[in-house]
């Protein structure tokens, strides 16, 4: 093991060599290049890449699926899914979705990693506060939680008559949440359910932000702190700029799955909450393809889905761009 | 995208170069409102799960009355009715079988197939690179209706093969971006060291660079067991026959009878019993997972 770490670091300066010599197509470089790139290609392009094609032409279907019958029928799904109350209501839901649930994590993340990274001594560099390691491990716990378990246990702790979240606050004396249906009720459906997706995401981006403050050289902040910086003024002029490479990844990881959402829905309310208030694009999508069966259609909204994921990523690189994001020329 | 390279170590190496020069600092106030911060957060984490390991020792009569109470006595039954009434032992002996072949046939298809990316100029290379990186980014849902009839049509429908094919296919991307840069910087003179020695192409792959690629490897194979054992969509699309449930699914499954059955301690335990083995491994390996976790997550 640590012999194999030596050598990648000696080796990073010796280039691609040989490749350009000739070499004779013996059995053993034939069949190892049909296994070692043929293989995976095949799995590759049968399993990812053709269903990926696939869709696009069968969201120009009018295609039910089980019947061979399919018709080429043009935008007119699209068309059709822009005057479908239930889509729109979806996907109205999934961008509120997919503004707040990235924004909410990365700031409660980022808060808790700097008061890990910045805390300690105040003086001096990073040192980080006591006992931060089982702060970051506990914080990392829901990452090892599956989703749908995430879902499960908070829809028993939100259940009006059983939950704890109820029973708490009747016993420090709010007696109007006795029976209150926290997923049950459109005004608080949503807000519920966006808490528990940021439960389940912030623990992990606190650990990954704190990497990324522990990767900052510590003499930035000892010259700050020396310069009279407070911990805030720190934070905000040193930390975030010179981790707003990872801050962007992370907006973008935490944007792709705000925009499902899947299965956190699925726990908490597998049908679409009251009044469809907590309904996303892919549960839509998944009831209008395998509950009615109307395949071409619901391609329509996967599509749809894809667009919104790829404009969201683009808006995330305009902003970070706009906002100065790649000239600090810090890393790289 | 790949710029943080440097954070990598410093979390697998706790406490890097920042011993405690300078004077202690007097402002002990900031690090106590950091510390009540941080302990409501570790209470809103570990509130919920252990509400739960508690309930799962109650009977359902139990859990329906006051929530806030201790069950009068561990109620095993709770545990015994999950895996075997309600199914969660075969869901767990499923994932175990899904997730297993399809880690290791990933990891092995992954390592290939990155290391040729990786080493060997051909024509397409690039092209073949960048649609892996295409098929990480788009939605598993915009690919899962024709998936399904890709599936029906191989006969692969509801069976664990099936599932298991698609799992390698979806994790595969992700395995070959991440390995392609580990195999990348792995040294060039020890290839050609091995093919003067005369081993072939198979030979230098397995027993020179494979081995030298453990570290990487390890990373990726936490990221795509976590990835695999949490997988739900796919599950609860392509695989809907009830014997061949996985957890997941199964514990949807279960969550929606609940309702009606009734049996709320089982669901409890149910929970416990897909929660404590990740949860456990996690916490003996903490520092190992967070470390190349996150190193995956930063590349």
């Amino acid at each position: 093991m640590s012999s194999s770490s030596t050598t990648t670091s000696a080796g990073r300066t010796a280039r691609p060599a040989g490749r350009g010599r000739r070499r004779r197509w013996t059995f053993d470089r034939v069949s190892f290049f049909a296994v070692f790139l043929g293989l995976p290609l095949v799995i590759f392009i049968v399993f990812v890449v053709s269903p990926f094609v696939q869709a696009l032409y069968y969201s120009l279907t009018d295609w039910s699926g089980f019947s061979a019958a399919m018709n080429f029928i043009g935008f007119e799904n699209y068309v059709k899914l822009f005057h479908d109350d239930t889509f729109m209501l979806s996907l109205r839901n999934s961008i509120i979705l997919g503004l707040i649930v990235p924004f909410v994590t990365i700031v409660l993340a980022l808060a808790l990693a700097t008061v890990v990274t910045v805390g300690g001594s105040g003086t001096g560099a990073v040192r980080g506060l006591k006992r931060s390691n089982l702060y970051r491990i506990v914080s990392f716990f829901p990452y090892a939680v599956p989703a749908i378990v995430i879902g499960i246990i908070w829809a028993q702790i939100y259940d009006p008559s059983r939950g704890i979240l109820n029973a708490l606050l009747t016993e420090v004396g709010l007696d109007r949440f006795a029976d209150y249906a926290w997923l049950g009720d459109s005004r608080t459906a949503m807000a519920a359910s966006i808490f528990v997706i940021v439960w389940g995401f912030v623990g992990f981006y606190m650990v990954l932000f704190v990497a990324a403050i522990r990767g900052i050289e510590p003499e930035l902040f000892e010259s700050a702190r020396i310069d009279g910086a407070s911990r805030m003024r720190t934070a905000l002029s040193i930390t975030i700029p010179l981790i707003r490479d990872n801050i962007q990844t992370a907006y973008i990881y935490l944007g792709i799955a705000a925009l499902d959402s899947f299965v956190y829905m699925a726990a908490l309310n597998p049908n679409g909450g009251p009044q469809n208030s907590t309904l996303v694009m892919s549960q839509d999508l998944f009831t209008t393809a395998f509950s009615k069966g109307q395949f071409g259609y619901a391609t329509a909204m996967g599509v749809m889905l894809a667009v919104v994921t790829l404009v969201f990523a683009a808006l995330v690189f305009i902003v970070n761009f706009a906002t100065g994001g790649r000239d600090k020329g810090v890393r790289r | 995208m790949t710029q943080v390279a440097a954070t990598e170590p410093t979390e697998t190496s706790p406490a890097p170069g920042t011993g405690g020069r300078g004077k202690r600092d007097r402002s002990t106030t900031f690090d106590a409102i950091a510390h009540v911060l941080l302990v409501i957060w570790s209470l809103l984490v570990i509130l919920p799960l252990l509400w739960v390991l508690v309930s799962s020792f109650k009977t359902t009569k139990e859990v329906l009355g006051n929530p806030l109470t201790w069950p009068h006595s561990f109620h095993w039954q709770n545990y015994v009715n999950a895996w075997t009434q309600s199914g969660v032992g075969g869901y767990f002996i499923n994932t175990v079988i899904v997730v297993g072949c399809s880690l290791v046939l990933v990891m092995v298809l992954g390592a290939m197939c990155s290391y040729v990316l990786a080493r060997f100029r051909f024509f397409g290379n690039r092209f073949i690179y960048y649609a892996m990186l295409a098929g990480l980014t788009f939605p598993v849902f915009l690919a899962i209706v024709p998936l399904f009839f890709i599936l029906k049509n191989m006969l692969l429908l509801n069976t664990l093969p099936g599932l298991i094919l698609t799992y390698v296919a979806f994790a595969l991307p992700f395995t070959v971006f991440f390995l392609h840069a580990f195999f990348k910087r792995l040294p060039y003179d020890v290839y050609e060291a091995a093919q003067v020695d005369g081993a072939g192409e198979w030979r230098t792959f397995f027993q020179v660079m494979l081995p030298m690629a453990r570290p990487g490897l390890a990373s990726v194979a936490i990221f795509n067991f976590l990835g695999m054992w949490n997988q739900f969509l796919l599950p609860i699309a392509l695989n809907t026959k009830t014997s061949n449930y996985v957890l997941t699914q199964g514990m949807a499954e279960f969550e929606s009878q609940a309702g009606y059955a009734v049996d709320f301690g089982a669901l409890f335990a149910a929970v416990v019993i897909t929660v404590a083995p990740v949860l456990v491994v996690y916490i003996i390996f903490q520092r190992q997972l967070r470390g190349s976790v996150v190193a995956g997550a930063l590349k």
